[in-house]
């Protein structure tokens, strides 16, 4: 574990893996639930924890190296599941790169269980860990990305909760709203919600 | 609509609706957004009897005219520019009385890019997570501005300021932004660090609400390849690989893969929001004080 200051009020941490990011995560939220932490925004990323808003960051900075963090804890709450039609343009792309055909990455996506590592990019778009295989970005990206594509790119899964330009692997296509401003919680998925997605058929 | 409304006559180039933002929400990729020049937004609704959270307008270089349905208290503040009410000049940085039906005008901005409008009860366009703010990278809350629209206005909330004149910063004519270096200063060579904060930059015409472009010196990476997406602050200094910084303002990405070399000092940002375009820049080095 490594913190460096960022600026005068915040701190970022970095860890080895992303399992130690995600149970620094954890721990930090517990923290911050029972008072011994005063922090604006805890924001995870891939490798990393961001502190930000801290009264003294280097301060913090001296304790957290000598915390002992366990590991993330398992979630209690529901798994989100998100019907998807397998109708993306890239999915023949992406099977040549896994080497199988098309409906065997299907089942691949369809099969395993991701977890939102973080969001970035646009408001309610998480970077979903958990697919077994990775997967490099298109070449070149597309200049508008419909809202509700299901995609792939690097070792993460998402969904583009709006339409916007985008370099990720199109395999599918969701109806379900991953932001809505009005709903409470806005964002359908957060950091550590775990998310599955169900195949289903192809509009007529 | 009620009467406590204001019509927007010429919207001018940009602009939009802010106030204090809406911090908290980063780990969902919702950027803070808000006031660029949050100390002239204050200002203003100081002068106009508004709490400090009263949504105001941000214009951008060329002002904005509006036509208020009921009489209004106002003030302008920010980048100083003309201010008239029926084609009559009025002051800017002080509360102005603009009857029902009558033309407010801000003009172009003379020196500085953003001028702020204040008017009394605020504007109560439907706030989204908390804040009424444009947020221009991720198109949350209302659309910039655009000739004919109608704002809601509040109810007053207390009188104004009796106040003739209150210190208003002079937009800068050279921008120095104190920058604390890291967390990424590794990622680039010795002479990229001496150059960041020994060279002269100067404000670049491509800057906007997400961030202060600068053109100067490019700054050479150490190593190569790419930093996996991490977390990014208000007053971040990003350098993207043509090597030339950028300063995170009030829009900024939650999350970033480009290092981050330095951060700008907070009290420095609203200069940084009223530096035009070829104002010279000088990063300026201190320490992490404990």
């Amino acid at each position: 574990m490594r913190a460096m200051p960022v600026g005068a009020h915040a701190l970022l941490v970095e860890l080895d893996s992303g399992e130690e990011a995600e149970a620094l995560h954890a721990e930090l939220l517990r923290r911050r639930a029972t008072g011994d932490l005063a922090v604006a925004e805890i924001v995870p990323a891939a490798r990393t924890v961001l502190l930000d808003g801290l009264e003294a960051p280097l301060r913090l900075a001296e304790h957290l190296v000598s915390w002992d963090v366990p590991p993330a804890p398992a979630r209690a709450e529901e798994v989100v599941e998100i019907p998807v039609r397998y109708d993306g343009p890239d999915l023949a792309d992406v099977a040549a790169h896994w080497g199988v055909d098309e409906a065997e990455v299907v089942r691949l996506h369809a099969a395993a269980e991701f977890r939102v590592a973080f969001c970035g990019f646009a408001p309610g778009f998480g970077y979903l860990t958990g697919l077994p295989r990775e997967v490099p970005r298109r070449a070149t990206p597309r200049t508008a990305v419909p809202a509700g594509s299901v995609a792939l790119a690097g070792p993460y899964t998402g969904v583009y909760p709006r339409s916007s330009p985008g370099g990720w692997q199109l395999i599918g296509t969701t109806d379900t709203v991953l932001w809505d401003p009005a709903r409470v919680p806005a964002a359908l998925l957060a950091p550590g919600t775990r998310v599955r997605f169900t195949p289903t058929a192809a509009a007529p | 609509m009620s009467d406590r409304a204001l019509a927007v006559v010429r919207a001018g180039a940009l602009t939009t609706v802010q106030d204090q933002g809406r911090p908290g929400h980063a780990h969902l990729g919702v950027p803070r957004s808000g006031a660029l020049d949050a100390p002239a937004a204050a200002l203003v609704n100081r002068l106009v009897g508004n709490a400090p959270e009263a949504a105001v307008l941000e214009t951008t270089l060329n002002g904005c005219s509006v036509r208020p349905r009921a009489t209004v208290t106002v003030a302008v503040g920010g980048a100083p520019c003309a201010v008239t009410v029926d084609g009559r000049p009025a002051a800017w940085g002080a509360p102005v009385r603009v009857p029902g039906g009558a033309l407010l005008d801000i003009g172009a901005a003379r020196a500085g890019v953003r001028s702020y409008l204040a008017v009394s009860g605020g504007v109560t366009v439907e706030p989204v997570l908390g804040s009424r703010s444009t947020d221009l990278l991720s198109g949350l809350g209302p659309a910039p501005l655009t000739d004919g629209i109608v704002l809601p206005l509040g109810r007053p909330a207390g009188p104004h300021a009796c106040v003739d004149a209150v210190p208003h910063p002079a937009p800068p004519t050279e921008l120095v932004l104190r920058v604390a270096l890291g967390p990424r200063h590794d990622w680039f060579t010795d002479a990229a660090l001496t150059a960041l904060t020994a060279r002269p930059y100067v404000v670049s015409s491509a800057s906007n609400r997400i961030g202060l472009r600068t053109e100067g010196p490019t700054l050479e990476r150490a190593r190569p390849g790419e930093l996996p997406s991490e977390g990014m602050v208000l007053g971040a200094v990003q350098v993207p690989p043509d090597g030339r910084p950028v300063v995170f303002l009030a829009d900024h990405p939650t999350t970033g893969g480009y290092p981050v070399i330095a951060v700008v000092d907070p009290a420095d940002l609203p200069a940084a929001a009223q530096a035009t375009p070829g104002t010279p820049v000088r990063f300026a080095a201190v320490r992490h004080r404990r």
